[in-house]
């Protein structure tokens, strides 16, 4: 029962990513190619939404269920590491037209080559923790 | 009945996505897919290999069972909600793409050029689908985020990290668009 609420967010997350055609080959090309507003919109209104909301959290306006203060984990920050795991990263975005997110979601749609994408993110990031130490940060 | 077959506009899916990490900060988590490749990765056993894997995946439960809702909610969409008319794509978009041999745009989701399950007897097409992964999987780890982590958590949060990683998502994805991809494609 604990589990059931990350359950249903996750399937309100995924209707919404298919409903949108987020999760789409050709709109991810569209907005690389520039040549439509969709995509810039989906991500845009989301972060404004959270900009709030993350004030909220800071200001502790908002607390959790349990009401203690939310706090946002700092991302892992780096000279290197975000710059160039971005643009590895936006590579793949760009070839196989999917992040992680939409992977999974079209596996419940029945794609089923997608499966392959998969196991190619499972395996680059099996890949990144052993060449972790070799890699600059 | 119309709304659910429909395509959603951007400002419906973009305030759901922030209703959603709301709500997972709320309970106490965040958003973050990514993080999920590292956590399948230590449930097989890839702590053997190296200490970066050695996690209690216990603890990441919640954001496995987050990933089978995907599923869930992909399943529900292509069963009850799969609209019947044509994706709303820019016609250039479209054209471009048939220069390339595409011509489905906007009829699937997927191109069947690269997707199709009859070109997976095609080692350049696993090679394809193979490289665009491990590309997504080595680089989220590598930026410490992906789109949702980075690019929505991160982003809001105004965290310099993620404004560096979201550029870093936009020079890759431009490269390859622009760039490789043309290339790439020929050779399918």
């Amino acid at each position: 029962m604990k589990y059931l609420k990350f359950f249903a967010l996750g399937i309100l997350f995924g209707i919404a990513l298919s409903k949108a055609e987020v999760i789409s080959w050709f709109r991810i090309y569209e907005m690389f190619k520039l040549q439509s507003f969709h995509m810039y919109g989906v991500i845009l209104s989301a972060v404004l939404i959270g900009v709030v909301f993350m004030y909220l959290f800071r200001t502790e306006k908002i607390k959790d269920f349990q009401g203690n203060p939310i706090h946002v984990r700092a991302k892992k920050s780096g000279k290197y590491r975000n710059i160039l795991g971005g643009i590895i990263f936006g590579m793949g975005w760009a070839l196989a037209g999917a992040c992680p997110g939409p992977m999974f979601i079209l596996v419940g749609k029945g794609a089923w080559s997608i499966l392959i994408v998969l196991l190619g993110a499972n395996l680059g990031a099996f890949l990144y923790g052993i060449l972790r130490s070799k890699l600059p940060h | 009945m119309n709304l659910l077959l429909q395509t959603w506009p951007w400002y419906v899916a973009g305030p759901i996505i922030a209703l959603v990490t709301f709500l997972l900060f709320y309970f106490g988590k965040h958003l973050g897919v990514s993080s999920n490749l590292e956590t399948l990765c230590s449930m097989e056993g890839a702590g053997k290999f190296t200490d970066y894997f050695k996690i209690d995946w216990r603890a990441r439960k919640w954001n496995l069972v987050f990933i089978l809702g995907l599923i869930a909610g992909g399943f529900i969409t292509s069963q009850w909600m799969t609209p019947n008319e044509k994706m709303d794509l820019n016609p250039k978009t479209i054209e471009n793409l048939q220069e390339f041999g595409i011509t489905d745009a906007g009829y699937a989701y997927l191109p069947e050029k690269i997707y199709g399950l009859d070109q997976l007897s095609d080692v350049k097409n696993l090679l394809f689908l193979l490289l665009g992964g491990v590309l997504v999987g080595f680089g989220a780890r590598y930026a410490g985020g992906c789109t949702s982590g980075h690019g929505i958590v991160g982003l809001s949060n105004f965290a310099w990290a993620s404004y560096v990683s979201v550029a870093g998502f936009f020079i890759g994805g431009l490269l390859m668009t622009w760039f490789i991809l043309p290339f790439l494609i020929k050779l399918l």
